[in-house]
């Protein structure tokens, strides 16, 4: 069904910013008319009112685990694809650490084919840098390409051999794609359950200090200079690594970065009971860390927010704190925590946007937008819709979120992929 | 005290602490007796749950227990259901159906027994937890402090070694100071948790200056695999550079008190000449812990 989005402000990078109706006809953007008083729908199409609301090119997250195969019981490509619908999000980029890992092009086919089932947001595959995420070789980047992987990327397991790291920057610039790098260097985490520090010393937790990012970071920044190849820094954490990412951009280098909500909405403060949902990797840092990314969001150092989102059972998170797995959930919770920046004023409206939608685009190397034309992928939400995070409200399989009470204000209203509604808020 | 648990030594009042300090003296009177056995906790169920290695604080435990004549049971890890991998939550929840009254537990995860009190009605007693704390032996050393010193307030105690794994070290950093004594410490820099002095303990560069300034001197274990980790070359330089030796004591008060957490390693942090010297009350410390143990199992179950 063709549909008349009236009325929302419309919202799209270095295009419109401003009060507009968006006309989606076959799955594809028909138009955006501004002003009062436009014509009279066409016949058939249905007419959704968006006053109050912000409509913007659909959201891209760039970073989640789904737990298929392997680990179904965490998450399925099908409840991802609806959770991050839920959250607004009309495509995500899924982690290669699955069992068996997508380190091959059958996987990668399973997992396009496993979403295109589930009809709800996209699934933009990224596939294993080394099979198995051993770190010992190269997968075949081009059968994998071929398949549908958007990037690569050992998640979950950092690239130990800087060789390997320069050969994946330098093979992966051949067929145009990023290397997605955890930035770790295990020897320096040294086995530490949260960021090293004095909350970390008084809770008799071993840490991780800031440096086991940031060295690694700085390492590859320097193989993407050395090589050319396009770097994409996953879930920054650290103060440090937000400096080398400015400094390398400002030096022109193919660098982008993203951090997760919870860097900038949590500090290791939170860790105090040892509630294992605050226990992932990278952990959560102190304030100045926080601030630290907070400024690199509102200034363009960071590229993106992407949840990271990494669903866990019970059976993982119920445990000592030292034995939990790392990783919490946030596809339904990124938008509402990515909009208290904008109601604190850290960053416009337009610029959650970026970091949200056209951002991750341009990471992947796509045009994006809402541009006639182009593929209707569109978020529709309310900034100002106040409700209370509820875990067992959740569409995701896993409940492993540390926001469960929290207040927030803004939520998606409506999910558009394809110019198909996939998500509509129904209760607010 | 009673329906309290004793997790660590941050959730204790200085007014709890003077009461167990308090209480600990009058049940160690009962450890002199010919018949060291008094009938207050009789019909009481004590559990004594021991996921990691301990011979000092488990024994201590189990006879603190039968000389109030509680009913007591011990088991460890290897003789329980967590080597067929059950998990810590199904081993308690197994534990707690059987209805005891007080569960003791020592584990190598910090935070373990802070679960099991948010998921029990047993009374929880930490016996350990990972780096965190082991309130029983804060309160053992203070008690033997208080004993020699009469009194806690205005002293100076100087921790010595490896900060940064020792769950001792921290409690007696927050017991002491809550008591109105001052912690050094002195260690490598490599042992030296980062951000220690947000505890409010000093950190002093070198041994040899603190020693003359400290009231109490507590001596921590250093454990040989730390080399593995880099965080000491070997046992010979760490006992050059830290180990309390007769040399190091010259420099110490006339009224120093020696202490150990144990298990010692002779001939690296202390040299058995202090060890088994006039200054050392580190088998005082073992005796008044079971005097502390005793309080606390009969304070948590309601006594006064």
């Amino acid at each position: 069904m063709d549909l008349l989005i009236r009325g929302g402000r419309v919202i799209d990078p270095g295009h419109c910013d401003g009060v507009a109706d968006l006309y989606i006809k076959d799955g594809k953007i028909a138009g955006l008319t501004h002003g009062e008083g436009s014509e009279a729908p066409p016949a058939g199409c249905r007419v959704v009112d968006a006053a109050g609301m912000v409509v913007t090119p659909g959201l891209i997250d760039l970073h989640v685990h789904f737990r298929e195969p392997g680990h179904e019981y965490k998450e399925t490509i099908a409840s991802g694809c609806r959770a991050a619908a839920a959250g607004g999000f009309t495509a995500v980029c899924t982690m290669p650490n699955t069992v068996p890992v997508n380190d091959c092009g059958q996987i990668t086919e399973f997992v396009l084919a496993q979403a295109r089932q589930a009809a709800a947001a996209r699934v933009y595959p990224v596939a294993a840098v080394s099979p198995g995420l051993r770190g010992e070789g190269l997968t075949e980047f081009a059968e994998l390409k071929q398949c549908g992987a958007v990037a690569f990327s050992d998640d979950g397991r950092p690239i130990v051999s800087s060789l390997l790291m320069r050969r994946a920057l330098e093979y992966a610039r051949g067929f145009g794609l990023p290397v997605i790098s955890h930035c770790e260097d295990p020897d320096l985490s040294d086995g530490g359950a949260m960021n090293e520090g004095a909350v970390a010393t008084r809770l008799g937790l071993s840490g991780i200090p800031n440096a086991a990012e940031s060295v690694m970071a700085m390492r590859d920044i320097a193989l993407s200079e050395l090589t050319g190849g396009a770097l994409h820094i996953a879930h920054v954490s650290t103060a440090q690594a937000v400096q080398v990412i400015r400094q390398a951009k400002a030096r022109g280098l193919r660098v982008t970065a993203e951090t997760a909500p919870h860097y900038f909405a949590l500090t290791d403060e939170a860790v105090q009971e040892y509630d294992t949902n605050t226990k992932m990797y990278p952990p959560l840092r102190t304030q100045a860390d926080s601030d630290a990314i907070r400024e690199g969001l509102a200034d363009g150092t960071l590229d993106a927010i992407a949840s990271d989102h990494a669903p866990h059972s019970s059976i993982e998170k119920m445990v000592e704190f030292d034995q939990a797995a790392n990783g919490i959930i946030g596809l339904e919770t990124s938008l509402s925590l990515a909009l208290t920046l904008v109601h604190e004023r850290v960053i416009s409206m337009a610029r959650l946007v970026e970091l949200m939608a056209t951002g991750p685009a341009r990471i992947l190397g796509r045009d994006y937008g809402l541009q006639t034309g182009m593929a209707a992928d569109v978020t529709v939400f309310k900034p100002d819709l106040e409700y209370t995070i509820d875990v067992e409200q959740f569409v995701s399989l896993s409940r492993n979120c540390p926001f469960n009470g929290w207040p927030v204000k803004g939520r998606a209203v409506m999910t558009i992929v394809g110019g198909r509604v996939v998500y509509e808020l129904t209760t607010t | 005290m009673r329906n309290k648990n004793i997790l660590d030594m941050a959730s204790l009042s200085p007014g709890e602490i003077k009461q167990i300090l308090e209480t600990a003296v009058r049940m160690k009177e009962i450890s002199r007796r010919a018949i060291k056995k008094v009938p207050t906790l009789r019909g009481k169920t004590v559990v004594h749950f021991f996921y990691e290695p301990s011979t000092r604080t488990k024994s201590s435990f189990d006879i603190a227990a039968k000389r109030l004549s509680a009913d007591s049971m011990s088991f460890s890890k290897a003789t329980s259901s967590v080597v067929k991998g059950e998990t810590l939550l199904d081993t308690i929840q197994n534990i707690e159906a059987m209805q005891p009254d007080i569960i003791v537990i020592r584990h190598s995860s910090a935070g373990a027994p802070h679960m099991l009190a948010k998921m029990c009605q047993a009374r929880v007693i930490n016996a350990g937890d990972g780096m965190h704390a082991h309130p029983t032996q804060a309160l053992l050393d203070m008690m033997t402090v208080r004993e020699k010193k009469g009194r806690l307030q205005g002293l100076k105690l100087l921790i010595v070694g490896d900060i940064a794994h020792s769950r001792v070290a921290r409690s007696n950093i927050i017991g002491f100071q809550k008591m109105g004594a001052t912690v050094m410490l002195a260690g490598p820099p490599t042992m030296m948790p980062m951000g220690i002095e947000a505890l409010g303990a000093k950190v002093v560069d070198h041994l040899d200056e603190a020693i003359p300034e400290a009231d109490i001197i507590m001596m921590l274990r250093v454990q040989k695999e730390r080399q593995q980790r880099f965080l000491m070359p070997s046992e010979r330089e760490y006992a050059n550079v830290y180990g309390l030796n007769l040399k190091r004591l010259q420099k110490a008060k006339r009224d120093v008190l020696i202490m150990h957490p144990g298990p010692m390693n002779r001939g690296v942090e202390i040299a058995p000449e202090v060890a088994d010297g006039p200054y050392s009350v580190i088998l005082d410390q073992v005796t008044n812990g079971v005097a502390v143990r005793m309080a606390l199992l009969y304070l948590v179950l309601g006594g006064k």
